[in-house]
């Protein structure tokens, strides 16, 4: 008998229904949480005050800055750099959609076409995080370069006369062009295209393309009505995870591209560390915050979907 | 004495499920979730810490602060540098002048390289010095304009004369007073830096260039120039051009000198402003002709001999990278020691000859002669008579002067 009263003891025989939820359990979420909420608050929501508090500073560094709600700088800023914030928008989208062209036939292979061969395929794909950022951009200096045979080909076939003509490219050059920065931008960004697509696209039940058939659709029909609507939660998180590092990228379009080529970016982090006007930077950040804010919650309200992945 | 109920158990159980969806997912819904880190983040920060944040005036009296210093009894120095600025041997990981002061004064010299930019060791360090706290480093290496911003804000500490008789006695007279720092009271150069014109042979293909006006101006030259990103070095070389002294010009001065590469920038004759990465594009000749460092071109030129510099006639930039004590260092005396070492020929000989860059070091020549004797002919390295005559220094510049002229120089570069 002493073996049984050992056994847990069983809660009052009171029906449990009626009862609050104990208060204890109620909170154990939230300690699960605490570890990512101060994680978030040490590391984004501090920054945020500070930057947003540098931001409406005034002052220079011998005299110490003082927050004196100098919202004017917003307004300077932006006057003075919207070349920039336009330049960045734009070469961001074009490398959106550049990596979704490229991004999409790969990802459907993989998903459904690779067979054996899919994960050394993955591999491939992921296998340029394994060197640095910086060496990757660099080594396109190197396939870009003026004498190169990439360039050579190029002027060859007179497609730099079309693209220059564009305003893509200057005389018989790649480099220190916006098509380089562009290039570059889609390069770096692509995994992060690709990734998403390969999920979602790996998700799709293989039965729905018999389906379709079976119904008399052809493979374009089939693409269109089936595949591509069932794969938009990777369209959407894809151009997402492209878009928005490459609108504040600085670093393509310093080493690939030239004085006309310059993105916001580029201007942040020469007011941070050159001119030394932090608010000026600060407001900047600011600024290209809320409009990809803006941009991407329209874009995901435009495109229906809710999951992101 | 309580009996087993199995029944109970399981009733137990299925409240015990119900509670932790009640307790759980129900009450913490991310919308409620999102809801409440927002408000406590608004709480928390709140328009009252955006007004509390701020930088404090830098405004120390110059002469910096000192810490206790440790240096009798801890017998290590923390010396940052810059990457590739300090011999190696062969296995590329011991520096033999560092083993050699190890040796002879019994210091530990803890060296790191983690100074790339000095915009950007400047954002590094400035949170702590500003807030008057120790960096974790007695002996920094930074280019003169950012030293005489240290010293300017009250950052470096003075150094004693008694702990450096060598250095003392063995800098070059070209480096003695600069305008920012007249007698050497708080920094000594480590290394100077000369800015000259470079250019690639085969690129040029016999389009002769002699001055900056070539390279601004020479249609056949156009998209195949690079200027430097530093702005006294691409500025204070078309002032010299333009007849001006870096040493003494005048605002209108400076905006003329904008005005002209501007001209050149907008007919798409230079190419890019480049820091340091203009050494590739100039190896494989995307670009003919730079602006660039000298330090760079003897070392490029050891592996490409198309490569070769020109000192213009209308002369050539000469500017340092300085040794300096932060405030607070823990190992003033020991830094200062290190820094006095330095300042034997001989040491200074087996830095240059690995370096590559303008000895501050009197005597060193003799000494470079005996391990590298086409080192020390070299005038980007050992500068001539001839040379030195035609270097030129930028001048130093006031706070507001220096951020009036660094936005000029960042809208003609595109930001």
């Amino acid at each position: 008998m002493a073996a049984v009263t050992r056994a847990p003891a069983p809660p009052a025989p009171a029906a449990p229904q009626q009862k609050p939820p104990r208060k204890r359990g109620r909170l154990t979420p939230y300690w699960l949480l605490l570890p990512g909420i101060l994680w978030l608050v040490v590391f984004f929501a501090l920054p945020m005050i500070y930057q947003a508090s540098t931001s409406v500073q005034t002052g220079s560094l011998e005299e110490g800055y003082k927050v004196t709600w100098h919202f004017v700088t917003y307004w300077d800023a932006l006057s003075e750099y919207w070349p920039q914030f336009v330049r960045s928008v734009l070469y961001a989208a074009s490398a959106t959609i550049l990596c979704l062209l490229l991004g999409y036939p790969l990802a459907y292979l993989l998903a459904f076409r690779a067979g054996r061969w899919r994960n050394l395929l993955l591999i491939l794909v992921i296998a340029p995080f394994f060197t640095s950022f910086l060496i990757r951009t660099l080594a396109w200096k190197t396939i870009l370069a003026d004498g190169g045979p990439l360039v050579g080909a190029l002027n060859a076939l007179h497609v730099l006369d079309v693209t220059s003509w564009l305003g893509w490219t200057s005389g018989d050059r790649v480099l220190a062009t916006p098509l380089a920065v562009v290039c570059g931008l889609t390069y770096n960004f692509l995994p992060f295209m690709i990734l998403p697509l390969y999920t979602s696209l790996e998700r799709i039940d293989a039965r729905l393309h018999e389906a379709a058939g079976d119904l008399y659709a052809r493979p374009v029909t089939t693409f269109r009505k089936v595949t591509f609507p069932l794969s938009m939660p990777g369209v959407v998180s894809g151009t997402l995870l492209t878009f928005i590092p490459a609108a504040g990228d600085y670093v393509n379009a310093d080493l690939l591209g030239s004085t006309d080529t310059r993105m916001v970016g580029n201007v942040i982090q020469t007011q941070f560390l050159r001119i030394l006007d932090y608010p000026t930077a600060a407001a900047l950040s600011f600024i290209l915050m809320a409009a990809i804010l803006a941009m991407v919650t329209v874009y995901i309200r435009r495109s229906g979907t809710e999951d992101l992945v | 004495m309580e009996q087993y109920e199995p029944d109970r158990l399981t009733s137990a159980r299925t409240a015990a499920s119900r509670g932790g969806i009640r307790g759980g997912r129900a009450s913490l819904s991310r919308r409620s979730l999102l809801r409440a880190s927002a408000g406590g983040a608004l709480t928390v920060g709140g328009i009252g810490a955006l007004s509390a944040c701020g930088i404090p005036a830098a405004g120390q009296a110059q002469g910096g602060t000192s810490a206790e210093d440790h240096s009798d009894k801890e017998k290590t120095v923390n010396f940052s540098n810059w990457p590739v600025y300090l011999d190696v041997d062969d296995s590329g990981k011991r520096h033999p002048t560092l083993d050699e002061f190890a040796r002879q004064s019994g210091i530990k010299v803890k060296y790191t390289e983690d100074i790339n930019d000095n915009g950007e060791f400047f954002g590094k360090i400035k949170p702590q010095l500003a807030a008057g706290q120790d960096t974790g480093r007695d002996l920094i290496i930074v280019t003169d304009w950012l030293a005489a911003r240290l010293i300017r804000l009250g950052w470096v500490q003075k150094l004693d004369p008694a702990n450096l008789p060598h250095a003392f006695a063995n800098l070059s007279e070209q480096f003695r007073s600069p305008d920012w720092d007249p007698g050497r009271a708080y920094s000594y150069p480590w290394q100077g830096v000369s800015t000259v014109i470079a250019y690639n042979k085969k690129a040029l293909d016999g389009i002769e260039v002699k001055s900056v006006s070539d390279l601004l101006d020479n249609p056949k030259l156009k998209g195949r120039v690079s200027f430097l990103s530093e702005m006294r070095d691409s500025v204070g070389m078309t002032l010299l051009d333009m007849g001006k002294d870096p040493a003494r010009f005048t605002d209108d001065d400076y905006d003329a000198a904008i005005a002209r590469l501007q001209k050149a920038v907008d007919k798409g004759q230079v190419r890019r402003f480049t820091g340091n990465d203009y050494t590739s594009d100039l190896t494989k000749g995307d670009i003919a002709a730079c602006v660039a460092w000298g330090g760079d071109i003897v070392q490029l030129q050891e592996d490409s001999p198309d490569v070769d510099y020109i000192v213009p006639d209308a002369g050539w930039l000469s500017a340092t990278d300085n040794l300096l004590i932060p405030n607070k260092a823990r190992h003033k005396a020991n830094a200062e020691r290190l820094i006095d070492f330095y300042y034997q020929p001989r040491q200074a000989a087996l830095l240059s000859a690995y370096v590559a860059f303008i000895s501050p070091v009197d005597g060193a020549k003799e000494e470079l002669a005996r391990i590298d004797k086409e080192a020390a002919d070299n005038p980007l390295i050992i500068p001539t008579k001839d040379m030195v005559a035609k270097s030129h220094s930028f001048r130093a510049l006031s706070d507001k002067e220096e951020a009036a002229y660094e936005a000029k120089f960042a809208k003609l570069t595109g930001a």
